[in-house]
């Protein structure tokens, strides 16, 4: 892995809008900044000149069809796609200006949690759920106190905080994924990456994350992969569209949904792509 | 690939047309019967009217089931905007019927040749928005659009002419004042067409144009 040159920005991305705003208006740096990013799996190239910004403190989606790369993108961030056999990355992440590649990944994944597709809870107790990761990572101390306002960032407080010592797999698929959320936020993460978090919900569960979600940008950067479209129109700010392992377009929500720049994210939203 | 979307598109914009050629034919129709001195209610109306709520409650449907997006959306948004532009030519129609039955009273219709050209004029560009969106193309949009200054400077030139009447023989004031209010519901025709061009033009770039040429209004 290597730090990538700085390129002139090729065909595939000038239909990426800088500097995204919020919904607000009100401008804001960018938290993750993709420079000239390509990623393999063996000799199989599944990400191409990926450039693009998280901006900081919005919820940014990525969609797509799949085996466009979105997730592969959202484990470059982490760096858990080095963590598989025979995988390579080039290019620049940046966090906060950081190069990722050159950070400790173990203190990396502290600052960017990461919520899979299937809740995961360990097979232990509520409480455990959120204190196991406090414990390893050395935060020992007010530790009710860190699992309780895990729990209610997550919106899980209330339904749980009677039987925090009963097994997490008792739980509601719903609210495992919710107990995963905050399990991620004891660590008080600058990003939260969310792979398609709601994919096995059902729609009173998928409402309740998307509302939490809405709530996380108050204290880090939510990045979404979904292939949910309406799920991205109705929870981000920002939306990038990958086709093929390429950025598409990127724009502010609305306008990405309602004009597109590029005739495939116009064919791939309305479903005529492919 | 067709989608289930697309035949429900398609049919909602067959129904529009319906409607705007019912809207085209009403004015025509009750414009010719006005220079000919003849009185005729616009038989079209009623159905002009239906329509627009049978259109309404269709793309209320489109948007709960389907949810669209992009073009789709832009699509249904013009749809029941354009509606309501025809459904408001009916109306000038009927104001061109109210018209006619006056002068059954005030005397013949002054300006007749004026007039004709100011209707003509209206009644193309009523069609000419449709076609755009009949067929996709922008461009037709864009040319109904600069026709709208001169749809207002006949008007204006028919006022002028009415006012000097008027002081030359109050007499014939009635008939002059029926002439002015004829004008101002071709004028408004061709304002209706101007929306529709707007909103051909939001469905197929996403521009919004809506108020962005000079107010004209008198």
């Amino acid at each position: 892995m290597h730090a990538g040159e700085a390129m002139n920005v090729p065909e595939c991305c000038q239909n990426i809008q800088p500097a995204p705003a919020t919904r607000a208006g009100a401008d804001s740096a960018a938290k993750i900044v993709v420079q000239g990013l390509n990623a393999w799996y063996d000799r199989r190239q599944v990400l191409f000149d990926i450039r693009l910004r998280v901006p900081d403190r919005q919820i940014t989606a990525i969609i797509g069809p799949s085996g466009s790369g979105k997730s592969t993108l959202l484990r470059v961030f982490n760096r858990l796609h080095e963590t598989v056999r025979h995988t390579r990355v080039e290019g620049i992440v940046l966090l906060d200006g950081e190069n990722i590649f050159t950070l400790d990944p173990r203190a990396l994944r502290q600052r960017v949690g990461m919520v899979f597709q299937v809740p995961n809870p360990f097979p232990k107790s509520i409480f455990d759920n959120i204190a196991f990761g406090l414990r390893i990572n050395g935060l020992r101390d007010h530790l009710a106190e860190r699992v309780e306002r895990s729990l209610r960032r997550a919106a899980l407080w209330d339904e749980v905080k009677d039987r925090l010592h009963r097994p997490a797999t008792e739980l509601s698929g719903g609210q495992q994924q919710r107990l995963c959320i905050a399990r991620a936020l004891a660590l008080e993460p600058e990003v939260l990456l969310l792979d398609e978090p709601c994919s096995a919900l059902d729609p009173v569960s998928t409402a309740r994350i998307e509302e939490l979600l809405i709530t996380l940008k108050d204290t880090c950067t939510p990045v979404l992969v979904t292939h949910q479209m309406q799920q991205a129109a109705r929870v981000s700010d920002f939306c990038y569209l990958l086709l093929d392992g390429r950025v598409i377009e990127g724009q502010p929500t609305r306008q990405l949904f309602t004009t597109p720049r590029d005739p495939r994210t116009e064919a791939y939203l309305t479903g005529r792509y492919g | 690939m067709e989608r289930h979307l697309d035949h429900d598109l398609k049919d909602l914009s067959d129904r529009l047309l319906r409607m705007g050629r019912l809207a085209e034919t009403a004015v025509e129709h009750a414009l010719a019967a006005l220079l000919a001195g003849a009185h005729r209610v616009p038989e079209e109306e009623p159905e002009i009217d239906r329509l627009q709520i049978d259109i309404d409650h269709r793309v209320v449907a489109l948007l709960a089931l389907h949810q669209p997006v992009a073009a789709d959306l832009r699509l249904l948004l013009a749809v029941t905007r354009i509606a309501a532009e025809l459904e408001r030519i009916g109306d000038q129609a009927v104001n061109l019927a109210g018209s006619a039955a006056r002068l059954e009273q005030a005397g013949p219709l002054p300006l007749a040749p004026e007039l004709f050209r100011l209707g003509r004029l209206a009644c193309q560009m009523v069609h000419d928005s449709l076609q755009a969106f009949l067929e996709r193309q922008p461009e037709l949009a864009r040319q109904t659009l600069e026709q709208d200054s001169e749809a207002d400077a006949l008007r204006d030139s028919i006022f002028d002419a009415v006012r000097q009447d008027i002081a030359r023989d109050s007499a014939q004031a009635p008939a002059a004042l029926e002439a002015l209010l004829v004008a101002k519901n071709l004028e408004r025709v061709a304002d209706h067409a101007t929306n529709i061009a707007e909103d051909v033009l939001f469905w197929l770039t996403g521009e919004d144009l809506r108020h962005l040429h000079p107010v004209a209004d008198r």
